[in-house]
């Protein structure tokens, strides 16, 4: 399978040199990079080139890198059952830096921009109804985000003197634990306690 | 009444609604009898799964993919064991691949069972889920003799399985294979020669396979249209490109055809069972089950008593756990709802940067608009049985 994804990444490359920035060839999976303008026009070739075939929509999905200056990655996963092989394709955008919606090119972008939005905050110009999917109604920032603490800001109950649903801030009877399993032998950034004494 | 009186009427389908298996809330609305738009609001059963995978090791994240689809839980820790293998490049024994196929096959029939006989229920029979579940229950004891547990098993670990299987256990799984086909055939006759079954289910939610693939639909939805696509025949995994199996498709694209193939996968499934079954008592009746890698697979109990690296391995997987390379993998099985796939993006660390997890249903349900629109309000309950659905993994 990698020979063929090899053939295609070159064949990619050498129809559409503007539209990808990168091909790499990983664990067997192939990935292209593009920008957010050149999104659109690239899925629209993988998807109608006889030699590429792309019509089978798999996934949208965010991830977050919280350093770099452009935070999020879109992943966008397709499938080729003609030519059976996968491709991955990536963009990197900013926290304000909208990416076109697919939603024209595959009907099934819908929700996963949905969801991408709903859980980074990635916003999606020409999406025909950009709500929140996954989380509460009237929801408050975006969890999956690395910022974004996994206890989340507040609990719901149901308030038996309000005969309602309340919601109130988080109170953790014990703080969220987080271990540190690397070994101090291995290279930590931190001085070990009582360490400082050696050098004095 | 006059023109202007008349407007579409929206209902609430759900959550509370039996038909809406779990917690699915649709707007529906109306213009008499006939769906013109429908709005799945989902997110009820939202937990947080892949928030809470970041934070966990490699192995606490495996009992997370047992409540995605919780019909079929071991089909979902294969796809995250297989991504996990992927990017640690290690090989699973064969005594390993045929405990795996065997236990995704059980998966397959726990889910399908449930899936062919409540949507019976959807249309107005009530005796096929009183027999289905009979069967339902017989399987889930073997999970529970492999396991310890009848539903989340936590079985299909990175490196193999969690335990080996006794050989009366293999031996009682062949026992039921045989038993099981007459089984299916009583259900068989009760539905699919069925005039009421057949009037809600023929020509309801046809999808034209050009369709299913823009949908992103997999699995028997895009089978149900006709396409010869089985992840286990054309990407396979583990053993099944050993295997004899057959792949059953559809003509029309509708209910009734989903159904049907359902039914025969349930047989086919059964055909791959019986010869795991075989070669687990014969040729791959000894041997390892999970990989040798002592840096990955943790040592059985017996070893730890004797060996102090043994001891040391134990402690370290159990506490830090193992570290994977940096990488991303996607790595996907043909669950019984369809392609279940698991993004995984490693940063060296014992933890997982970013696990997506691509559930087949959360596809299949965003196309209810598409599929319901025009459709009588009695068909969006059929179209919905049809789809498979199930929260766990929508919702995640």
């Amino acid at each position: 399978m990698s020979e063929a994804l090899n053939e295609l990444s070159i064949y990619i490359r050498e129809a559409r040199p503007a539209l990808v920035q990168d091909a790499v060839l990983a664990y067997g999976e192939l990935t292209l990079t593009t920008s957010g303008e050149n999104l659109i026009p690239l899925l629209t070739f993988l998807r109608d080139d006889v030699q590429c075939a792309f019509v089978s929509f798999i996934d949208i999905c965010g991830v977050d890198y919280p350093a770099r200056e452009k935070r999020f990655d879109v992943v966008y996963h397709l499938l080729s059952p003609r030519q059976n092989l996968r491709i991955r394709v990536k963009v990197a955008t900013a926290e304000d830096e909208p990416v076109p919606s697919a939603c024209a090119v595959y009907p099934g972008a819908d929700w996963f921009e949905r969801e991408a939005w709903d859980m980074y905050g990635i916003m999606f110009t020409g999406h025909p109804d950009l709500r929140r999917i996954l989380t509460d109604y009237g929801f408050e920032g975006h969890p999956l985000r690395k910022d974004f603490p996994t206890t989340g800001f507040v609990e719901v109950r149901y308030d038996d003197n309000a005969k309602r649903v309340v919601y109130e801030p988080v109170e953790l009877r014990q703080e969220f634990r987080n271990f540190d399993f690397l070994s101090p032998w291995e290279g930590t950034d931190y001085v070990l306690p009582g360490d400082e004494k050696a050098k004095a | 009444m006059t023109e202007h009186n008349v407007r579409n009427f929206n209902i609430n389908f759900g959550p509370q609604h039996p038909a809406a298996h779990g917690v699915l809330r649709l707007v529906l609305e109306l213009d008499g009898e006939i769906v013109e738009r429908v709005d799945p609001h989902i997110g009820l059963l939202h937990r947080g799964t892949e928030k809470l995978i970041e934070a966990k090791t490699y192995l606490q994240a495996v009992p997370y993919f047992d409540r995605l689809d919780y019909v079929a839980p071991m089909n979902q820790e294969h796809a995250f064991a297989l991504a996990v293998e992927k990017l640690l490049n290690i090989q699973i024994p064969i005594r390993g691949q045929l405990i795996r196929v065997l236990y995704s096959e059980i998966g397959r029939i726990l889910s399908h069972l449930l899936n062919v006989t409540t949507q019976a229920m959807d249309v107005g029979a009530l005796t096929p889920p009183l027999w289905g579940f009979e069967e339902r229950e017989k399987l889930m004891v073997f999970y529970e003799r492999a396991s310890g547990a009848r539903m989340h098993a936590a079985y299909f670990r990175p490196g193999g399985v969690h335990q080996d299987l006794p050989h009366e256990l293999v031996e009682d799984i062949g026992k039921w294979c045989d038993e099981f086909p007459a089984k299916l055939d009583d259900i068989d006759e009760l539905l699919t020669g069925n005039r009421i079954f057949k009037q809600r289910n023929v020509d309801i939610g046809v999808v034209k396979l050009e369709d299913c693939w823009a949908w992103g639909f997999s699995g028997v939805m895009v089978r149900g249209s006709g396409a010869a696509w089985d992840l286990r025949r054309s990407q396979p995994y583990e053993c099944y490109s050993e295997l004899d199996f057959d792949i059953p498709i559809g003509k029309n694209g509708d209910c009734y055809d989903r159904y049907l193939i359902r039914m025969i996968e349930m047989r086919e499934a059964c055909k791959i069972m019986k010869q795991c079954v075989n070669r687990l008592l014969s040729d791959a009746k000894t041997g390892p089950f999970s990989s040798t890698d002592g840096k990955v697979v943790p040592p059985k109990r017996g070893e730890m008593k004797r060996s102090m690296e043994a001891l040391i391995h134990h402690f370290k997987l159990y506490t830090e756990g193992y570290h994977v390379p940096a990488g991303e993998v996607y790595a996907a099985v043909e669950a019984p709802k369809g392609e279940f796939g698991v993004f995984l993006v490693a940063d060296g660390t014992n933890k997982p940067y970013r696990c997506k997890i691509r559930a087949p249903g959360y596809a299949h349900l965003q196309a209810m608009d598409f599929i319901c629109r025009g459709h009588q309000l009695a068909d969006v309950s059929a179209v919905l049985g049809s789809l498979d659905i199930v929260f766990g993994e929508v919702d995640r």
